[in-house]
């Protein structure tokens, strides 16, 4: 039998970038808060030190800070003909555990999607014509404009203090940002980061050729730098132990060193780590949540945690995950497209090519997580016609190197052996001499890309796995085909030794690594019977349950969602702090 | 081949003699902390330690897997003007831990039934540990080669071992019972490129040779000065330091 504990106010499910911002948002309402989180605790001091965490066999190959799949995972497939099996291994992508989340082991890019993005059907039938979005694509505004979001953009932007230069403030271009960008109040709280070579290089090339090349926002601080809060960020070393690790110059935007310590200073928050939320409880009506149940995860223990309010800001597949476990709003359907929950599931393509420059040295150890010089012709720039191309969304181009480590990169030109001597003098020649230019692309929502519970698989308490059904449809095959082409292009005007094969993404394998950029299943918009929560992300069938995350998304942008992600938490903080509580209850 | 062996354990053995039990030895230097060390000081450091301790033998294959295991490094990563051969840095030292430990034994596995075989992009759905992955598939490799070529894997000829991996990469072999080669060559070349460009710690990349033919500089990177500095296509050239150096 679970013990029922004291009541709380809120009770906030997941301690990651979006769990902290609410905490430490809501600390000063003086309301009693409970913050669970499933992992460890986490600090620089304890769990990022050198050299512990300059490890590449323990936190890239074994995914040391990561979701421990033994215990809980997601059965698979591409297509609802196809037997889900499970992910027995963690590969295509690596959502985090512990206190920080995946904010602590992400690259740092951050990037603000422009107003074209949110209202993005309104968009293209406008200028495309209402039959241009296929039949079998639920493509749908997300309730929310580009002006609405920016001050949030910037108080994330600040909070995690991302380095980089504005393209456009208050409506003026700015050189060497995006132009293409929506206007914003001000700049990044930090300059860029230092250029590297091949980013130089590609920089040339992509202007030559007419494109609108700038080094990309990310929070990696090109500086030291003190937030709003006070918290003090380090300068990047550039180590080239960044995504997969945490850091252990502070010098990385994460949870951990911003938000939950600041949350934490406040005596009505309390954390609890090793806390395995199961369910959201409900009552009679089924229209309110009264808390949640979780397990001690180092008892075994049952526990119920009554609040009035409760917030899942877990991983987004966790928060879907936990919706369908929880028996909250319609699952979706997609024989029947009716339904919600765990619809719009969307993932990331793209393209990438492998350019070799023999006799150069890009010195690809000296590197950092977001660190990158891209293109946002094809992407961001609604100028770009996607009429003859007939895709919705498209993709940014980038020359990114986020490291060095040798068990995982060793460029080697196409038809090299992959053992023997010939192989070992490849690889020492070509280590020093390759850089890629990668492209990453947008996923629109498809029918048949979706989220549901497993029918066969249970996870470590006997609760049935999320089942994912995705793959790439037409629409993402042409957008990648697409950006192999252009990036093939760029390429070859760069005059390389030497060069791959541009190769674009056309199907989805669970095995190699390609981008924890999951969103979808708890989507966001104007209709109840077509979106699981409001603008405010708050659940249309639950008005005291608000859902943040990428899980919120209708659909996958070519960029990564942690940008908007730490926006739209702020956005619910200040929601529920200056509506909500005044008046608790739906707020549309 | 397999008449030279006993002489080819002993020469290992003296190479990596004096090492005592994994872990212990090298705690000796003060521990400068990264944000305060410069490159130069990681150098010396690096100079000055011996390195990263190793212990001979193994703890979890049995003597035919050792042959197997031995010959398969050594025609992966053979001797030559690049490094010693994969045995001699430690390959197959490092699988053998990686086998005995939490890893081979499913650590961070979902090992739940029912077992589909599933397709390409469904990844890994083998009922089996690494480990006990290994003990199958080495015993099914030796009987596919005895059946192919008229003796076990250690004693074909290079071309014959060559020809067995090639075929077990591309998926042409199923061994008897049904167990596909190609599941078990996924595993078997990662754990050879981690044996051999890991952290020494973990018995492999002995003296950091994988490194030094790369030019990786190991786990000391203070690099905000480098950064500018060596962006203009020259290399930037480190003694690599190991996470054993450090500590």
């Amino acid at each position: 039998m679970a013990t029922r504990l004291p009541p709380v106010d809120i009770v906030i499910v997941g301690m990651g970038w979006t769990g902290g911002i609410l905490a430490k948002e809501l600390a000063s309402t003086g309301l009693k808060i409970v913050a669970l989180e499933r992992g460890a605790p986490r600090s620089t001091q304890n769990d990022f030190s050198v050299p512990l965490i300059r490890d590449e066999l323990r936190y890239s190959q074994r995914h040391d800070l990561m979701m421990d799949v033994s215990a809980d995972t997601y059965t698979i497939r591409n297509k609802p003909s196809e037997t889900a099996l499970p992910m027995r291994r963690l590969g295509s992508f690596l959502p985090g555990e512990g206190v920080g989340g995946a904010g602590a082991h992400w690259n740092g890019v951050t990037w603000r999607w422009p107003d074209h993005e949110l209202r993005i059907r309104t968009k293209y039938e406008e200028r495309y014509g209402k039959s241009f979005v296929p039949a079998d694509m639920p493509l749908q505004d997300w309730g929310i404009s580009g002006p609405e979001l920016e001050p949030y953009y910037d108080k994330f932007e600040y909070t995690a203090g991302v380095s980089g230069k504005a393209g456009n403030i208050k409506g003026q271009i700015q050189k060497e940002g995006n132009p293409f960008e929506d206007p914003r109040a001000r700049d990044y709280p930090l300059p860029p980061l230092v250029s590297n070579l091949a980013g130089q290089m590609f920089a040339k090339t992509a202007k030559e050729l007419g494109y609108h090349p700038y080094v990309r926002p990310t929070a990696n601080a090109s500086q030291p730098y003190t937030n709003p809060d006070g918290m003090k960020i380090g300068q990047c070393q550039y180590c080239g132990f960044c995504e997969r690790f945490g850091c252990e110059a502070n010098a990385k935007g994460s949870p951990h060193i911003t938000v939950i310590p600041v949350a934490l200073r406040n005596p009505n928050v309390e954390l609890r780590t090793y806390t395995w939320v199961t369910k959201v409880l409900k009552d009679s009506t089924g229209k309110k949540a009264t808390g949640v149940a979780y397990v001690n995860v180092l008892t075994g223990e049952e526990m119920e945690q009554p609040a009035d309010l409760v917030i899942l800001s877990a991983y987004g597949l966790s928060n879907v995950h936990l919706m369908l476990l929880s028996g909250i709003g319609k699952p979706y359907d997609p024989e029947t497209q009716t339904g919600v929950i765990g619809k719009n599931y969307a993932y990331q393509g793209g393209a990438n090519v492998t350019l070799f420059f023999e006799g150069k040295s890009f010195n690809p150890f000296i590197a950092t997580g977001g660190w990158g010089t891209s293109i946002d012709d094809f992407h961001t720039n609604w100028n770009f016609d996607r009429g003859p191309h007939s895709f919705v969304g498209g993709a940014y181009i980038s020359v990114g190197g986020s490291n060095g480590r040798p068990i995982t990169y060793r460029p080697v030109p196409p038809g090299t052996p992959q053992w023997g001597s010939d192989w070992k003098r490849a690889t020492a020649k070509w280590y020093h001499a390759a850089m890629t230019i990668a492209a990453s692309g947008a996923v629109m929502p498809n029918r048949y890309n979706y989220l549901d519970l497993d029918r066969t698989y249970t996870n470590r308490f006997g609760q049935p796995l999320m089942r994912m059904t995705f793959d790439f449809s037409e629409n993402e095959k042409k957008i990648n085909r697409h950006a192999a082409q252009v990036i093939g292009d760029i390429a070859k005007a760069m005059n390389p030794t030497q060069m791959g094969q541009p190769t674009p993404r056309l199907t989805w394998s669970v095995v190699p690594y390609q981008s924890t950029h999951n969103t979808g299943g708890a989507i966001m918009g104007t209709d109840p019977a077509t979106s699981a929560l409001n603008k405010y992300l708050q659940s249309w069938d639950m008005p005291n349950l608000f859902v943040t995350g990428a899980s919120g998304f209708p659909h996958n942008s070519g960029y990564n969602p942690t940008g908007p992600v730490g926006a739209l938490a702020f956005m619910m903080a200040d929601t529920i702090r200056n509506k909500y509580l005044k008046n608790p209850g739906s707020l549309i | 081949m397999s008449e030279d062996k006993p002489n080819l354990k002993v020469a290992r053995r003296d190479f990596l003699s004096g090492v005592g039990i994994a872990g212990a030895a090298t705690a000796l230097s003060p521990v400068i902390p990264a944000a305060a060390q410069t490159p130069a000081q990681a150098k010396d450091q690096a100079k000055d330690q011996p390195p990263a301790p190793q212990a001979a033998g193994y703890t979890y294959f049995k003597p035919t897997e050792v042959e197997f295991i031995e010959a398969l490094v050594d025609h992966m990563v053979p001797k030559d003007e690049l490094s010693p051969s994969g045995t001699d840095i430690g390959i197959a030292t490092y699988i053998d831990r990686a086998l005995a430990g939490s890893w081979g034994k499913g650590d961070r596995l979902y090992m739940q039934g029912p077992w589909g075989k599933g397709t390409p992009n469904q990844g890994y759905q083998l009922p089996l540990t690494p480990a006990a992955l290994y003990r199958a598939a080495i015993a099914r490799s030796n009987a596919y080669c005895r059946k192919t070529f008229g003796q076990s894997f250690d004693r074909c000829s290079a071309q014959q071992k060559e020809t067995f991996l090639k075929d077990l990469q591309a998926g042409k072999i199923t061994f008897d019972g049904g167990l596909p080669g190609r599941a078990f060559f996924g595993v078997l070349y990662e754990n050879v490129m981690e044996g051999m460009f890991a952290d020494p710690i973990y018995g492999g990349n002995k003296d950091k040779i994988a490194w030094k033919m790369l030019g990786f500089p190991g786990v000391m990177a203070n690099n905000a000065e480098n950064v500018k500095q060596y962006n203009d296509g020259r290399r930037f050239i480190a003694n690599p330091v190991s996470i054993a150096d450090m500590s």
